[in-house]
């Protein structure tokens, strides 16, 4: 079973090539990372759209700037430590205060990279994009729904950041409860899913870490929101949510700064106060780990540690 | 053609009204690129299918001053509340801005980039991009440099106001950028060096843009900072300061006179 799952990064790869193949503005630009993020049958398929501008994000950001004023719409694909991490103050003027429409694509999120070591794992990246105004920020689970939200960061008109992981992820999400499924079609900025109704906690979460969650959770009368959307967050169904059930715990496979959990505990503070515990990567860098599941459990965010701070709350 | 001495003199005027009414601005750079814009707008230089970018965005009153002339539009003011002439160029609150700048090196890779659109769309015109001395030390600029000779972007010129000079003091004394001709030759690119004071030398090498040719073309300015009022040239205090009436008007009479 395991063996037939696929990284997110696939999932990226080929909803990219399907875009490319729907809409003839949309080109992709790396910063040399182009077996990294997938996006060989992209560059096959359309060489003329393609750049790679070599090692040198500054720049790589600078020129899909400039070309979409000229009215392409340009995906640049990097680690998400390089993108945005090594480029915050292009982002930040000549993106944003331009609102270009760009989509930005940080890869190997988190602990998914989990050979390289600190300087490649991106723990602080949503905290950087989420201080933007105008960046749009998401984060998608399964294949299905990071497919759905590459052609929803192509249809907004405006910088966005889309935030995926070398993890292998399930092709997609089966939900038992009549009532809860839903389209992807449905997938939206802003946008929320519930993928399990509970009424004793809530709990918040986005990206390949859902996968812990869904496990810790079972057993538990909880609520389980996708919360892909950290910017705009969907507030509605969170506050919703929060006024069933009493109180918020947030996983994310992020810094427990500035990620998920500090854009749940703003809108709960201010508008809804209830208990928020925010389960992520404490104040420190990654190391190097031959897995994922290594660092998941020094860090607490495994399903055994996630299930031991379900059974506390 | 127009007098481009005598719309230099307007322009550089305004520069320092703009300033003083502000109370403050970059007064340097903005005199020491001054007759590099009026050149490049003024000189017949310039189609409709081109688009010009401010880099070095802290100069912007010298822009500024060089649009209200060319557009006479002088309801507008320096760094005033809501106004589109904000500190630095902001696309949000002025449509004739291409890009947002003001953060050294960027606006040379966005121009590179709309360079490189126009390319893929097979579409004519030019991108101009003015840029400072100070601006080159910054590692983007050396990234875009690579790139759009890589690509034979010869639809982008770059300018560079060479004042010699950069907040903290002499470029050669902070960061030496010399030999910079030959570093942007060594990167691929053509390059001219003139007089950047000089309208018969700015326009021919300007003309020069539009030439077939495979590589980007950067035209290196010598200028002298705060050109055309005696006590504020090559003189570090004027890089960025709020300008006394006494100053102002010493500077004025200066300008008005010669």
């Amino acid at each position: 079973m395991k063996d037939n799952l696929k990284q997110q990064r696939d999932y990226f790869g080929e909803a990219l090539l399907e875009l490319g193949r729907a809409n003839p503005q949309v080109l992709t630009l790396t910063a040399d990372l182009e077996s990294s993020l997938k996006l060989t049958a992209f560059r096959e398929k359309f060489p003329n759209r393609f750049f790679n501008i070599g090692v040198a994000e500054q720049n790589l950001i600078g020129t899909a700037v400039g070309l979409s004023l000229e009215g392409f719409i340009p995906f640049c694909a990097s680690f998400a430590v390089f993108l945005p991490g090594r480029c915050f103050d292009q982002i930040r003027v000549s993106v944003c205060q331009n609102k270009a429409n760009l989509k930005l694509v940080g890869g190997h999120l988190g602990f998914s990279n989990s050979g390289d070591g600190a300087s490649a794992q991106a723990v602080e990246d949503i905290a950087l994009m989420r201080s933007l105004p105008e960046m749009v920020v998401l984060c998608p689970y399964d294949g299905e729904e990071t497919k759905e939200l590459v052609k929803v960061t192509a249809e907004h008109n405006g910088p966005v950041y889309l935030r995926i992981s070398k993890s292998e992820v399930p092709p997609e999400i089966k939900i038992k409860n009549e009532k809860l499924k839903m389209t992807y079609k449905k997938l939206k900025i802003g946008g929320a899913r519930v993928l399990k109704e509970g009424g004793e906690l809530t709990i918040a979460s986005h990206g390949p870490i859902l996968e812990e969650v869904l496990v810790a959770s079972q057993n538990f009368d909880v609520e389980i929101i996708d919360a892909y959307s950290i910017k705009p967050l969907n507030k509605e169904m969170i506050l919703k949510s929060a006024a069933k059930t009493g109180k918020v715990l947030v996983v994310e496979e992020h810094s427990i700064y500035g990620g998920l959990g500090s854009a749940v505990a703003e809108l709960l503070s201010q508008e809804y106060p209830v208990p928020v515990k925010i389960l992520g990567i404490p104040d420190v860098f990654g190391e190097s780990a031959r897995g994922r599941q290594q660092l998941l459990e020094k860090y607490g965010l495994n399903a055994n540690n996630i299930r031991e701070v379900i059974s506390n709350l | 053609m127009e007098n481009l001495e005598e719309i230099a003199k307007k322009v550089r005027q305004n520069v320092l009204k703009m300033i003083y009414r502000a109370g403050s601005g970059h007064p340097g750079g903005s005199l020491s690129s001054t007759d590099l814009l009026v050149g490049l707008y003024f000189g017949g230089v310039m189609s409709e299918k081109d688009k010009f970018i401010l880099s070095a965005g802290h100069v912007c009153p010298a822009w500024y001053s060089t649009l209200n002339y060319k557009l006479q539009i002088t309801n507008y003011k320096l760094r005033e509340f809501g106004s589109p002439f904000q500190g630095h160029p902001y696309k949000k609150f002025a449509s004739f801005v291409e890009t947002s700048t003001g953060s050294l090196g960027q606006g040379i890779s966005v121009g590179v980039g709309m360079a490189l659109g126009k390319k893929i769309k097979r579409e004519p015109g030019l991108i101009w991009v003015l840029s400072s001395d100070g601006e080159q030390e910054e590692g983007q600029v050396w990234e875009a440099m690579m790139f759009a000779s890589h690509q034979k972007l010869n639809n982008f010129c770059l300018i560079i106001d060479r004042n010699g000079m950069q907040i903290g003091g002499d470029t050669e004394k902070i960061a030496a950028l010399e030999p910079l001709k030959e570093k942007y030759q060594a990167f691929g690119w053509k390059v001219l060096e003139i007089d950047g004071h000089n309208f018969g030398q700015i326009i021919s090498a300007l003309r020069k843009a539009r030439e077939n040719r495979d590589e980007p073309l950067v035209i290196i300015g010598k200028t002298i900072r705060g050109k055309g009022v005696s006590f504020m040239e090559n003189q570090e205090r004027y890089h960025a300061c709020t300008l006394t009436e006494e100053e102002y008007r010493k500077a004025m009479k200066e300008l008005r006179s010669n």
